[in-house]
């Protein structure tokens, strides 16, 4: 045990300051908004994988790493989307996943608000509509945010959740 | 091209890293070599069909067969209408699930017992194949979804657990149906095939070159072992061959690769079984590692490094004194936290015995990979079949024989210590030379790559074909036969070890689904 705790304090605290808020949309923003009016700046996150290569996934694991401090601002992932503030959506949507996808997003309370994560989620990717896919997140349920990259980096994720939680305390567009 | 006569039959040696022979077989031989490859050892790499009929061919069905120290691709002729092929369930049970996918992506049939579907849930009907030539209904709505029978078990005080596809934390998407009694695992059946995006036909639509793009984004965690092989099929098939520095770079870039993965496997392994500790330490050493992918290789996940011919980064004087500095750090750092894991007792009762494949087991069901190795089979294709840069290199193949979660927590960690011994090995005897060799795509008829990824072999087989399409890919990931392992190493285990089970095998969804 003397061994764990000391290599607890060698360890130390390696969080890096938190990375600047991405710019949201109007709409976006609005429903930012209502998120904090009504549940303060504490965001919880259900991600759904709709056919992604796990490529995003390996940036939102990354994301709950020491270095990113995501639950010291007060975001962390929650296991239903009952429970979640933010529908987080990746991959191009395989059509096997569209019920799922659709059943998580009824279960999603008000204002539902939907992130499209990575260069599929929101069309820009390797896949195209086929037999299989759809295509991309939009044409399956309303997407309020889309984060580009394949895959986008910790910090560009966690810059989309910050501009939420702030979208309170400056006026839109400026976030 | 050269023809010789092995088994019995004619076979064409194919150009390439692998010692691969190809030959067109009947009913009779196409089981007969099976058996042959079953009884000595033997194993199937892959198993997929291809609709020839604009070549005037029918419909083809491909096994690859293992063999102790060559390859062998065997072609059967399945006819026009009403196609079918000889089943081979029987002799490799990891056939079973390809020869659904055949009939869900093609109409050919096995005559194998179980047909039910395997890739296709309601995205396609059952009476659209969407790998024939001739399939024009680009896009179908999606369907109402048929319902799956799943193998029950009846009895008193069984219960049935349904699991996914969305599961409760940051997974990739799967259905696992559980009997249980009590806590106690009865059976576990896994529904496979969401994430299915049609990825062989969107291959059809890129040139081989441009390939390399869709191949690096098949399975993000094993993108250089998919693109490694996915280029040795391309320069295979159009014999290109790539010089020794960018081999060298590639066993550097998928060494790095699987260092990151088994980094953060550990972590997740000592989470899972209660040790929130092991996440913390393993995650942040990962993050460093990704952390310098980027910085050298303009990559966090290393995705677009390797493509046919060669390697994309080079690497500075500087580069290499990092990434050695490094090493040393790291392998300090992994030995520092072995201690304190292999130490906690909590940690290794829930690691000890808990989700055991017997050396018998894993070599009945063909396993592959890092899963194999654990259950004490030494399968490694770096060691088995060395291209370069691992013929100069001598890999050492880790086992362990136990087969449960310890071991293939203990062969990821002296797998790291090997990686680690290989970079430094790469770093110091690098050659000098191009990037890059020369590749005319347009000539060759077919090439097969084969790698050994982090979680297994990775395999690609290519083939020109004559007519509307340039070439058809068939991608293989290890995950097609490591998953029958997972329900048989759950039997007999408690629900609540299942999440610690499956990490421990950490089995491609994406890859596998395609």
């Amino acid at each position: 045990m003397h061994k764990l705790i000391r290599r607890l304090i060698a360890t130390g605290i390696v969080s890096t300051p938190k990375p600047p808020a991405m710019e949201l949309t109007p709409e976006a923003f609005e429903s930012g908004k209502a998120l904090v009016h009504r549940l303060g700046r504490a965001l919880a996150v259900r991600h759904v994988d709709a056919g992604s290569c796990n490529g995003c996934e390996l940036e939102i694991h990354a994301l709950s790493n020491a270095y990113y401090n995501l639950e010291g601002l007060g975001i962390h992932f929650v296991a239903s989307p009952r429970h979640a503030d933010v529908l987080m959506v990746t991959g191009p949507v395989s059509r096997h996943m569209v019920s799922a996808l659709l059943s998580a997003y009824d279960a999603l309370p008000d204002p539902k608000l939907v992130l499209a994560l990575g260069d599929c989620a929101i069309g820009n990717g390797i896949f195209d509509a086929n037999y299989a896919t759809v295509g991309k997140v939009s044409d399956v349920i309303p997407v309020h945010i889309t984060i580009p990259g394949c895959p986008p980096a910790p910090t560009a994720i966690l810059g989309a959740f910050i501009a939420i939680t702030q979208a309170d305390l400056v006026p839109s567009g400026t976030v | 091209m050269a023809t010789i006569t092995l088994h019995d039959i004619e076979l064409e040696a194919l150009n390439g890293m692998l010692a691969a022979y190809r030959g067109y077989v009947d009913g009779s031989a196409w089981r007969n070599l099976c058996l042959q490859c079953h009884e000595t050892g033997g194993r199937l790499a892959a198993l997929w069909g291809t609709d020839a009929r604009p070549e005037g061919q029918g419909f083809l069905v491909h096994s690859v067969l293992i063999f102790a120290d060559h390859w062998l691709w065997l072609t059967y002729s399945a006819g026009n209408e009403q196609a079918s092929f000889p089943d081979i369930s029987d002799i490799f049970p990891a056939a079973s699930r390809p020869q659904r996918a055949i009939y869900d992506l093609l109409g050919i049939t096995s005559g194998a017992a179980d047909t039910r579907p395997w890739l296709r849930h309601g995205a396609w009907s059952p009476t659209d194949f969407p790998l024939r030539h001739n399939f024009d209904r680009p896009i179908i709505a999606p369907g109402r979804e048929d319902p799956y029978p799943f193998i029950a078990v009846a009895g008193n005080g069984v219960h049935e657990i349904g699991v996914g596809p969305i599961h409760a934390g940051t997974i990739e998407p799967g259905h696992f149906r559980f009997y249980v009694v009590g806590d106690e695992i009865l059976r576990l059946e896994e529904r496979l095939g969401y994430t299915h995006k049609g990825i062989e036909k969107r291959f059809e639509s890129f040139t081989l070159p441009e390939g390399t793009r869709l191949a690096a984004r098949i399975c993000a965690d094993s993108t250089v072992a998919y693109a490694w092989a996915y280029s040795m099929a391309v320069e295979a098939l159009c014999g290109c061959s790539v010089p020794h520095r960018a081999q060298w770079l590639r066993g550097l870039l998928l060494e790095r690769e699987r260092i990151a993965n088994h980094l953060g496997d550990i972590g997740a392994l000592s989470n899972d079984a209660g040790l929130a500790f092991g996440q913390t330490q393993f995650a942040l050493l990962k993050e460093h590692w990704l952390q310098t992918n980027y910085q050298i290789f303009g990559h966090r996940y290393l995705m677009d490094t390797v493509v046919p011919g060669g390697v994309v980064h080079d690497m500075s004087h500087k580069s290499r004194r990092h990434i050695r500095d490094e090493c040393e750090t790291l392998e300090k750092a992994v030995h520092r936290l072995q201690v304190i894991l292999d130490d906690h007792a909590g940690l290794q009762e829930r690691f000890l015995e808990t989700g055991r494949v017997t050396m018998a087991q894993a070599q009945a069901l063909g396993a592959v990979g890092l899963v194999a190795r654990a259950s004490g089979l030494a399968r490694d294709i770096r060691a088995e079949f060395p291209g370069l840069p691992y013929a100069a290199l001598s890999v050492h193949t880790i086992t362990r024989p136990q087969g449960d979660v310890a071991a293939r927590v203990a062969v990821r960690f002296d797998e790291i210590y090997e990686s680690l011994r290989l970079i430094r090995a790469i770093l110091s005897d690098l050659p000098d030379g191009p990037l890059v060799g020369d590749c005319d795509t347009d000539k060759g008829t077919a090439g097969l790559g084969c790698v050994e990824g982090w979680r297994g072999e990775v395999f690609v087989a290519i083939e020109r074909t004559t007519l509307r399409h340039a070439h058809r890919v068939h991608i293989h990931d290890p995950s097609w036969q490591n998953w029958l392992l997972l329900e048989h190493a759950v039997i007999g285990d408690l629900v609540p070890d299942f999440p610690l089970i499956n990490k421990s095998f950490n089995l491609a969804y994406s890859g596998h689904d395609l």
